[in-house]
C-alpha cells in the first residue's frame, strides 16, 4: 500500500468514528425523538431478570424499569415503544455504551471499573455471596473449606473472590469451575464438590428448583457483598440518570420496592411457581433507605 | 473503542502491573512477583495443549487401530467379531455430539464405574475427545486402505505374506501416506475441538477468556489473544503436518504430488 493511500484509509476511518460519536446525543433526546426506549433483559439472572420464553420477560429489575418508564412517559407526555434486548454478561457493557440498548435491566455489578464506562441508577438490590453445601454437610465457614473441593461458576466474580481468599489468608481449595449455574449446582449435587460458592440469590434459586430443597443449605458468612444496579449509557448533563433515579427514589419510598422484593423473591414466580426463598438482607435494606450508587469498592471498604 | 493490551501485565490479585508483564511464571531472575493474566493465559495455552496432545496420542492409536480392523476380510468368526465391534465403534462415538460426550464421561460413567471418579478432568476430557476424534480418524484409514488398487493385497498374499505382514509391509505404509492431508485436518481440529474442557473445569484457553473477561471487562483483548494462541497452534500443527508429509513421500509411490509425477 502507498503511503498516500495509508493516510486516505486513516482520513476515511477517523472520520467514520467521528460520526458515530456526533450521533450519540442524550438518551432523553433520543427516547423523546424515537418515541420508542430499547431495555436490555438477561435470558436467565435468577429472580433479577429473566425470560418466560416467546420473547418475554420479567423479574424483579424487569418490572422496576416497566414502572420506570411508566414514569418516563408521564414526564414526556408521551407513550414509548418498548423493546426488549437479550444481553449476556459479555455484550451488554458495549451494547448500552453504542447506543443499542437504552436502559439494561438485568443483574450487572455497579463497580469502579464499569463507572468509567457506563452509569448506574440508584443500588435496588444487594447481592451477598455466600455457601451452600449439602444439608448433612458440617461445613458453616469458608475456613472449613480449606482442602475441600469447592464449586463456582466460570466467568463470576466468585472465582476471584476465592483466589483472593486464598492467597491472603494462605490456604488451599480444590476449585471446580461449572461451565454454568446449574452446571455448578449440579458438582454439588452429585457430591463432586463439596460446598458451591456464589451469588445468594442464584443460590437460593437452584436450590428452590432442586429435585429436593430440603438437601441443601445456605451457611457461612457473606463472603462479598456486591451492589446490583440498573445500567444506562454515560450522559452530560446526566438528565436520564435523574429521571431513573427519581422514580426508583419514590418506589423505594412508598414502599413499592418492599412489595415488589416479596413478590419475587418470596412468593412463588411464574412460570413453574417456584420460591426463591431468599429474605431480605440488610445490605439490601439499607440501600433503600439511603439511595445511592456506589460501586462495590465501597463497600469493601465498610 | 480503544484495545488496552497494558491488561495483560496486570496483577490477578491486585491493582498493579508489572513492568516485566511476566509475574512469578518468567522471574528473569528477579524473584518472584504476583501472577499476571499474561502468565495465567500461558498457563492456559499450556493445558490446551496437553488436552490435545494425549487426545491426539489416544485418537491416534485407536483410531488407526479401528480404522484398519474395518478393513480385514470376513472369514473367520473372529474377524467378523473384529469388524462388528470396530464398525460398533465408529458409530457409536460418531455420532454423539462431542459435548454431550464430554458430559457422559464427566458425569455419567463415573457413576457406573466409581474408580473414574478419583480420575482428573483432564484425563476424562481426553479421553472423551481422544475416543471421538478416534472414530473420525478410523474413517479415514478406512478409507485410505480401500483407495489402494485390489491387487497390492492379492500379490502381498500370492508372495505368502500373512495378513498382519500384508498389512505391516504393503497396505499401510501406502495407506498412511494418503491419509495425512484429512490426518492434518483431524489434528488441527482436535486443538480446536479442546475448548469443550472448559466445560469440565480444565482452565484451559477459553475457560481463560470466560473467566477474565469478566473480572476485568477487558473481553475484547482477552479473545483477541485467545483467539492468537489457538491460530498458532492449530497452524503450528498443520506446518508440522506438512512437514511429515514432505519428508515421508516418496516420489511415484503414490501419484499425486505437488511437482505431478504423471
Amino acid at each position: 500500500m502507498k503511503p498516500s493511500k495509508l493516510v486516505q484509509v486513516i482520513l476515511f476511518s477517523t472520520s467514520l468514528v467521528g460520526i458515530v460519536c456526533a450521533t450519540q446525543a442524550g438518551t432523553l433526546e433520543k427516547i423523546t425523538e424515537t418515541k420508542s426506549i430499547t431495555m436490555g433483559v438477561r435470558d436467565s439472572s435468577g429472580a433479577l431478570s429473566y425470560t418466560l420464553g416467546d420473547g418475554k420477560y420479567t423479574g424483579f429489575h424487569v418490572e422496576i424499569c416497566k414502572r420506570v418508564i411508566a414514569d418516563l412517559e408521564k414526564k414526556l407526555k408521551t407513550s414509548l415503544k418498548v423493546e426488549y434486548q437479550p444481553v449476556t454478561s459479555q455484550n451488554r457493557i458495549p451494547l448500552v455504551q453504542n447506543g443499542t440498548v437504552d436502559l439494561e435491566c438485568g443483574s450487572t455489578t455497579n463497580n469502579a471499573t464499569r463507572q468509567k464506562d457506563v452509569s448506574f441508577a440508584v443500588t435496588t438490590y444487594v447481592e451477598e455471596v455466600r455457601i451452600a453445601v449439602k444439608a448433612d454437610s458440617n461445613i458453616t465457614s469458608i475456613a472449613q473449606l480449606v482442602n475441600k473441593k469447592v464449586a463456582t461458576t466460570t466467568g463470576t466474580t466468585s472465582v476471584q473472590l476465592l483466589r483472593k481468599h486464598e492467597r491472603a489468608n494462605g490456604v488451599n481449595f480444590e476449585e471446580i469451575f461449572g461451565k454454568d449455574h446449574a452446571d455448578s449446582f449440579l458438582l454439588l449435587e452429585s457430591g463432586r464438590a463439596d460446598a458451591f460458592v456464589m451469588d445468594g440469590s442464584i443460590l437460593a434459586g437452584n436450590i428452590a428448583n432442586a429435585k429436593n430443597p430440603k438437601d441443601f443449605k445456605i451457611v457461612g458468612e457473606v463472603l462479598s457483598v456486591e451492589p446490583i444496579a440498573i445500567m444506562m449509557r454515560k450522559d452530560y448533563p446526566a438528565t436520564f440518570k435523574t429521571e431513573v433515579d427519581n422514580s426508583i427514589k419514590a418506589m423505594m419510598k412508598d414502599g413499592t420496592i418492599a412489595k415488589m422484593y416479596k413478590q419475587w423473591f418470596q412468593d412463588p414466580i411464574p412460570p413453574k411457581g417456584n420460591r426463591v426463598g431468599l429474605d431480605l438482607s440488610d445490605n439490601t435494606k439499607n440501600a433503600w433507605a439511603n439511595p445511592n450508587d456506589k460501586p462495590a469498592e465501597d463497600y469493601i471498604k465498610k | 473503542m480503544s484495545l488496552d493490551f497494558q491488561i495483560f501485565c496486570k496483577s490477578t490479585f491486585e491493582d498493579t502491573y508489572s513492568p516485566r508483564c511476566f509475574g512469578e511464571f518468567f522471574q528473569f531472575g528477579q524473584g518472584a512477583g504476583d501472577p499476571t493474566y499474561l502468565d495465567w493465559l500461558i498457563t492456559a495455552w499450556g493445558w490446551t495443549i496437553a488436552v490435545s496432545t494425549l487426545a491426539l496420542l489416544i485418537a491416534l492409536v485407536i483410531g488407526i487401530a479401528i480404522g484398519t480392523l474395518r478393513t480385514i476380510s470376513n472369514e473367520t468368526v473372529l474377524s467378523k467379531v473384529l469388524i462388528f465391534f470396530s464398525n460398533a465403534w465408529v458409530e457409536l462415538f460418531r455420532n454423539i455430539p462431542v459435548l454431550v460426550q464430554v458430559f457422559l464421561w464427566y458425569h455419567v460413567i463415573p457413576m457406573l464405574i466409581p474408580a473414574l471418579k478419583n480420575f482428573p478432568s483432564f484425563l476424562l476430557v481426553s479421553i472423551a475427545l481422544g475416543f471421538f476424534t478416534s472414530a473420525r480418524i478410523a474413517e479415514q484409514m478406512k478409507a485410505g486402505i480401500f483407495s489402494l488398487p485390489k491387487g497390492q493385497r492379492m500379490a502381498a498374499q500370492s508372495l505368502g505374506m500373512t495378513k498382519v505382514q500384508t498389512y505391516r509391509y504393503v497396505l499401510l505404509p501406502m495407506a498412511m501416506r494418503i491419509v495425512i492431508p484429512p490426518l492434518t485436518s483431524e489434528c488441527m481440529n482436535i486443538v480446536k475441538n479442546s475448548a469443550v474442557a472448559f466445560a469440565v473445569s480444565v482452565s484451559e484457553l477459553t475457560l481463560f477468556a470466560m473467566q477474565t473477561q469478566e473480572e476485568t471487562s477487558k473481553g475484547i483483548e482477552m479473545y483477541l489473544g485467545v483467539t492468537a494462541l489457538y491460530i498458532v497452534t492449530a497452524f503450528t500443527v498443520n506446518r508440522v503436518m506438512a512437514l511429515i508429509e514432505r519428508k515421508t513421500r516418496i516420489p511415484g509411490f503414490i501419484a499425486p504430488s505437488s511437482q505431478g509425477s504423471h
